[in-house]
């Protein structure tokens, strides 16, 4: 048996106005239950010992994520490994909640944009307020980049991950690096307080 | 002639000289310079030719409104046609061509049309080629062709980039004059997110070429230190070289950013269009001066008043030595100092208001020397590709000739047009500003918003506000009303105080002489590119085209590129004294955006050669590509069609998959199906609905082929759903069904049923899936070895979790060829791995890959329909004799109340059939068969179609698939299908099921 | 190009990042109904000059279904709200009343 490959490798682009890179390999759960329900923040906590994130949010405590996708949704970002013990322990920890685990951990791609001009690049993207008052840190945003479906977020204040689906991949790097071409500095988010 | 002065030039470094070149000559100007000041200084004044006439056209403006300074610019990947060379920022190499002349821009042969001008009106195209109608497509319509068009259009893909870029803020303001800079300043104060845009290299606008006071300094500094004070607030970006182009609703706007039209070699992209969302903006786009219409105002060396002083103040050129002025103001009195200052002589200055009117302007031109002759005008420029001299007449009266002055450059005035573009994109409305003869916005009926309430505010000039002294006290309250409507406090800080200004009134003055003849109104220009006269104009309304709407389309006044920003009052005025009707009564047309033309590319930024569009590739997507896959795009995903072999052709390489695996194995990367699961107590009653079939009673472990409808009755999908646990099933889809059943079976969870307790994922990416099949399907995963795939463990239309070579995977015994097949998924990330061991293994059973046309040629035989070939969106299961898949038991279902709708009953419906030609041939796809007679068009009756045809390699023969009226009952029956060229095809009804009718093959 | 506030996730978001779904509030008829019924919900709609109610879709973002109020003339949003309602709320209808009054939308006012 061989161990599963992300999309592209681990592909990176440099020499732009920003770093693109896929991130490793990432586990992801997708969990779908009424997230005002008590039972479900219950099995929520009992399985990730986290509180139900709030709306356009994400939690996060001993490399488990907790990201808001919708009223009923969270996907669940941890060790590529731990995703089909996490699908188990929902399994296990719904109780009277009616849930749905899934391990998605292959239908995605992942990406880092990082850099001084980070904020330019997905801003030439995605339909977003990415201004530094407007989007930060702990913030989660599911949003159309370019033609595509994507969620993102910043690990740092000049960096952003995001995710796509997997087939996708090579057209958001393709995107993400044309957009960070050299030489297509906007300075237009990072000028401004 | 015209020339550079010895000194001076605001925006010029005369120490660095530029080369550039002209129709091929080389020529020199400064950095700062634009294409149109460093032609100007170069004497070069004829630059280009018109649309209609091909009459010699010069430079009459000094931005964006220039209509007639439009070149081909660069060469080969970079060739670009209609830039204003008044817009066209000079660098070193640049290469520039004029437009719309044959053989040559001083010699060219179009010109006659001038000679034919009489015979060339209005509407000419209208009524010269309407008769005879076959004559339209052969001769008129090539012959319009060749002649239509300025510039050229490029022959290269564009070699350059582009790109959006995606920007929030509370104030927008557009306009980087004293105006906008001034607004944008107390906006910012207020600690609102500004973003301030200038569509020229500097800021200042007009304001520092006029001159005069703020708060007791010159203009210019005040300038100045409103930009350094801007540029350290953290809270304001600033661009120039950035147009904005349009007002959309709920304060979108369109920034126009060209970063390196000026300096081809930077790296990086060329424009960005910038996607604005504003809180609120200011539009403080200033005004354009208006040309004046008198006979010859078209011959170059007419210019406007404001740009012959533009010229010399900012580029230190100078339009002409000896200048006749002529005005209904006194703005253009500036224009006679300027160059009296400057040295050149000012011939005279022609005022067309009344001769008694005094201001102090003349008084002060007297003083100077300049001889100003009071309620005069020009009864016609003479001269050819360039002025020689004005015929001086009375203003009022009909044109009788005063006096002769012989001059090179005539700077004309009738009063300014403010820029409301920006502010009627979304529907700003205008009031006529009786005193001023001006549209201006009126501020009660603003464009509003997704509140309801008003989003934009004009400063300036763009408000109407003509003189210093109102413009910044009007834009400070402009910006300070969009702060604060934009949520913001302004801070309490008084407005500057601008100089004020003596002016007399303006007298508006639409016709010169007023009483013109037709000779004089047919020399008499309006819009410069399109070559339309006041005598045309009034040709319309004399034929019955009252609205201002219809005489723009008739005669194309301010349809060329330039939109008729210095034609449209004119034209409408000249309009409204043809009707008998005050100007306001007659209108405006509509402004649309963008406010001067945009790239192409830049709308459409990234979307272009490799990420045109999302390309979807499976995990295999490489290793097809490296074995000769011939790509088929199934919506956005690429499938191999078929594996070409060295030397074969497709179809070859079809037929050799085929026969392969019926006879061997075949191995399809099936990973773009949809797979859905659904999960919930009320998962069955769910699936009940979505499905005509019955669902629920589906055991565990089991998998059930299933129909999808629309609420209209209409199959909408189909694909074999695996029943995982109690609680649980998961759904195949369409490749193109992945997204819209998922979001199907979304809609009616959350619009409809949303008390039924059912989740549902889209799990279609996490997997990569292999179809194995054909006779040794079995063989290969047994020597992959790991979980028992006998018929005994593992029985058709069954499925299983286990392990294959090492592979978790998940084993669908499940069949779309009619062969021994296997669907094996397993982790996507795996996917490659799983189908080289696949391919590896497989090798010695006769294992090859296939494609999407094999694919379809396989159910083809076995008479398996396949949605988008057996339907339309206009045919419902009973049409395909899928009855047996239809539920009676249930009581309802998506599509049941649809499908007991008469027409859905009429047996006269078209229903499946099979079709054999009796040559073998194979049917075109989508031939309909004829009946007896003839419908109501007199076309032939048509009594079935063609959904799918193939050549079956198995068969050798062509096979087809179609729907027919009456068909089940007419087996037996040879139906005609005429083809596409004079051929016409004979072929048999029969079963559907043309290759294992017993269905042995699947099942062993 | 609108701009619109998803009720359910709270994004305030450019047009593109929704889709839109036609007429809100229709009642389904199934099975048994008769044709008149079913017709009506099948195939009628509104096309108002003014205030109108629709079905939009978050579809680049949360993904849910919500309804809005709209004018169709000058493009005000009165208001967003959930799609799981059978009618538009009150309190809405009393913001629209103080803005176009005298509005009628279907048996509603």
């Amino acid at each position: 048996m061989s161990e599963p490959v992300t999309a592209m490798g681990g592909v990176a682009a440099s020499g732009g106005i920003a770093g693109i890179r896929e991130a490793e390999r990432q586990g992801m759960v997708t969990l779908r239950g009424d997230l005002s329900a008590p039972a479900v923040g219950k099995a929520v906590k009992s399985v990730t010992g986290m509180a139900v994130p709030g709306a356009g949010t994400f939690a996060q405590k001993d490399g488990v994520a907790l990201c808001w996708m919708s009223p009923d949704e969270l996907l669940v970002l941890c060790d590529y490994g731990s995703a089909e013990g996490i699908v188990q322990a929902f399994d296990a920890a719904s109780g009277k909640a009616h849930l749905l685990a899934v391990n998605v951990s292959d239908a995605r791609a992942s990406f880092q944009v990082s850099g001084e001009h980070a904020r330019d690049v997905m801003a030439k993207l995605c339909p977003v307020d990415l201004a530094p008052g407007a989007f930060g840190t702990g913030m989660f945003r599911r949003t159309r980049l370019a033609q595509v479906a994507a969620a993102i977020w910043m690990p740092s204040d000049d960096s952003f991950q995001l995710i796509c689906f997997r087939s996708q991949a090579q057209y958001v790097f393709d995107l993400l690096s044309i957009a960070a071409q050299p030489g297509s500095e906007v300075n237009h988010l990072c000028s401004t307080g | 002639m015209s020339s550079r002065l010895t000194s001076g030039g605001r925006f010029v470094d005369r120490g660095h000289p530029v080369t550039f070149s002209f129709n091929g000559r080389t020529l020199s100007g400064f950095e700062g310079d634009t294409l149109a000041s460093a032609l100007l200084a170069n004497d070069q004044m004829l630059v280009g030719r018109s649309f209609k006439y091909h009459r010699p056209r010069g430079i009459v403006a000094s931005g964006a409104e220039e209509p007639n300074g439009l070149v081909n610019m660069g060469e080969g990947n970079r060739f670009e046609p209609n830039q204003r060379v008044t817009t066209t920022e000079l660098f070193d190499g640049l290469a520039a061509r004029s437009q719309n002349h044959w053989p040559s821009l001083e010699f060219d042969i179009g010109a006659i049309n001038t000679k034919l001008a009489r015979f060339l009106p209005a509407g000419f195209y209208y009524k010269m080629f309407i008769h005879p109608r076959p004559l339209w497509k052969h001769v008129y319509e090539p012959f319009i062709r060749q002649s239509a068009g300025l510039g050229q259009a490029p022959k290269e893909a564009d070699a350059d980039t582009y790109e959006h870029f995606y920007a929030f803020c509370d104030v927008l303001v557009v306009g980087g004059g004293i105006a906008g800079l001034q607004a944008a300043r107390v906006a910012a104060k207020s600690g609102a997110r500004v973003i301030l845009m200038e569509q020229t290299p500097h800021w200042g606008g007009r304001a520092p070429v006029d001159g005069g006071t703020v708060n007791g300094a010159p203009v210019d500094e005040f300038v100045e230190q409103i930009v350094s004070e801007l540029e350290t607030m953290p809270n304001v970006t600033m661009r120039t070289r950035m147009m904005g182009a349009g007002v959309y609703d709920h304060g979108y706007v369109l920034g126009y950013e060209q970063l390196r039209d000026n300096a081809p070699a930077k790296p990086g992209p060329r424009h960005r269009l910038w996607r604005i969302r504003a809180a609120q903006i200011v539009t403080a786009t200033g005004a354009i001066e208006r040309p004046l219409s008198f006979a010859g105002n078209d011959i170059p060396g007419v210019m406007l008043a404001s740009a012959v002083r533009d010229y010399l103040v900012n580029f230190g050129v100078s339009a002409g030595d000896r200048t006749v002025i002529v005005t209904n103001n006194d703005d253009a009195y500036l224009t006679a100092f300027t160059l009296n200052h400057a040295g050149r002589t000012v011939s005279a200055i022609l005022d067309a208001r009344s001769p008694d009117l005094e201001s102090p302007a003349m008084v002060q031109a007297r003083a100077l020397g300049i001889r100003v002759l009071a309620g005069h005008g020009i009864a016609a420029v003479k001269g050819g590709k360039r002025v020689a001299s004005v015929e001086v007449c009375r203003q009022e009266g009909s044109g009788a000739v005063t006096e002769e002055i012989a001059c090179d450059a005539v700077a004309m005035s009738g009063g300014w047009s403010p820029v409301v573009h920006l502010w009627s994109h979304c529907g700003g409305k205008l009031t006529w500003d009786t005193d001023q003869a001006m549209f201006r916005p009126d501020v009660d009926k603003a464009p509003t918003g997704a509140d309801g309430a008003a989003f934009v505010t004009a400063a300036g000039s763009a408000n109407g506000l003509m003189s210093l002294a109102e413009t910044v006290s009007d834009a400070d309250a402009a910006g300070k009303a969009a702060a604060r409507a934009a949520g913001f406090t302004p801070k309490r800080t008084k407005a500057p105080v601008g100089e004020a200004s003596e002016e007399a009134r303006m007298e508006p003055v639409w016709l010169m002489p007023a009483q013109a003849d037709y000779e004089h109104r047919a020399k008499a220009w309006l819009d410069y590119q399109n070559d339309v006269k006041v005598s045309d104009v009034q040709l319309a309304a004399q034929e019955g085209f009252e609205s201002v709407e219809h005489t723009k389309r008739y005669t194309t006044l301010g349809m060329a590129t330039d939109q008729g920003k210095l034609s449209n009052i004119n034209g409408l005025a000249t309009l409204a004294g043809a009707l008998g009707a005050e100007i306001p009564q007659v209108g405006t047309t509509t402004f649309r955006p963008p406010y001067t033309p945009i790239s192409l590319a830049s709308i459409a930024g990234d979307a272009r050669g490799e990420v045109f569009q999302p390309v979807r590739r499976t995990p295999m997507h490489d290793w097809h590509d490296d074995n000769g896959a011939h790509w088929e795009p199934v919506g956005q995903w690429r499938r191999p069609y078929a594996y070409l072999r060295q030397g074969e052709t497709v179809s070859q390489a079809v037929n050799r998959e085929v026969l392969n695996t019926r006879r061997n194995l075949g191995l399809l990367d099936a990973s773009t199906l949809g797979k859905i699961i659904v999960k919930g107590p009320d998962a069955g009653k769910f699936m009940d609905m979505m499905y005509t079939n019955m669902m629920s009673t589906l055991k565990p472990g089991k998998c059930r082929y299933g129909l999808m409808c629309s609420e209209n009755g209409f199959l909408i999908d189909d694909g074999v759903v695996a029943r995982i646990d109690e609680d649980t099933f998961l759904c195949h889809t369409t490749t193109g069904g992945a997204e819209s059943i998922h979001q199907h079976m979304e809609e009616w969870l959350q619009t409809e049923w949303w008390d039924w307790n059912v989740w549902v994922a889209n799990v279609t990416e996490q997997y990569a899936q292999v179809a194995v099949v054909g006779p040794n399907a079995r063989k290969v995963l047994e020597k992959l070895g790991g979980m028992d795939v006998s018929r005994e463990a593992l029985g058709f239309m069954e499925w299983a979790d286990g392990e294959i070579g090492g592979f978790a995977c998940r084993v669908y015994r499940i069949s779309f060829s009619g062969e021994l097949s296997y669907e094996i998924a397993v982790k996507a990330g795996q996917g490659r791995a799983f189908w080289d061991a696949l391919t590896e293994a497989g090798a010695e059973f006769g294992a090859m890959p296939y494609g999407t046309e094999c694919l379809h040629v396989l159910r083809a035989e076995k008479g398996f329909i396949m949605i988008g070939d057996e339907t339309d969106g206009t045919v419902i299961p009973q049409d395909l004799g899928l009855n047996w898949a239809i539920s009676k038991k249930k009581e309802d279902f998506l599509g049941k109340r649809a499908q007991e709708r008469s027409h859905m009953t009429d047996p006269k419906r078209w229903k499946l059939v099979g079709l054999e030609t009796l040559s073998g041939a194979v049917l075109p796809d989508g031939a309909y068969a004829t009946g007896a007679g003839v419908n109501a068009n007199g076309q032939r009756n048509v009594i079935g179609r063609v959904t799918s045809a193939y050549y079956s390699a198995t068969l050798g023969r062509g096979i087809a698939m179609g729907l027919v009226l009456d068909g089940p009952d007419r087996m037996g029956e040879v139906l005609e299908f005429p083809g596409t060229e004079g051929a016409t095809f004979k072929a048999r009804i029969v079963d559907p099921v043309f290759y294992d009718k017993e269905g042995e093959k699947q099942n062993v | 190009m609108l701009i619109l506030t998803c009720p359910v996730c709270g994004v305030t978001a450019e047009e593109t990042e929704f889709h839109a779904g036609g007429e809100a509030h229709l009642k389904r008829y199934g099975p048994g109904s008769p044709d008149e019924q079913f017709e009506e919900y099948l195939f009628m709609r509104e096309n108002p000059r003014g205030v109108h109610f629709e079905r939009w879709r978050h579809v680049y973002g949360c993904g849910k279904w919500f309804h809005a109020a709209r004018c169709t003339t000058t493009l005000e949003v009165f208001g967003t709200y959930p799609a799981q309602t059978l009618e538009p709320p009150a309190g809405l209808r009393k913001t629209i009343s103080k803005k176009r009054p005298g509005w009628i939308w279907r048996e509603f006012s």
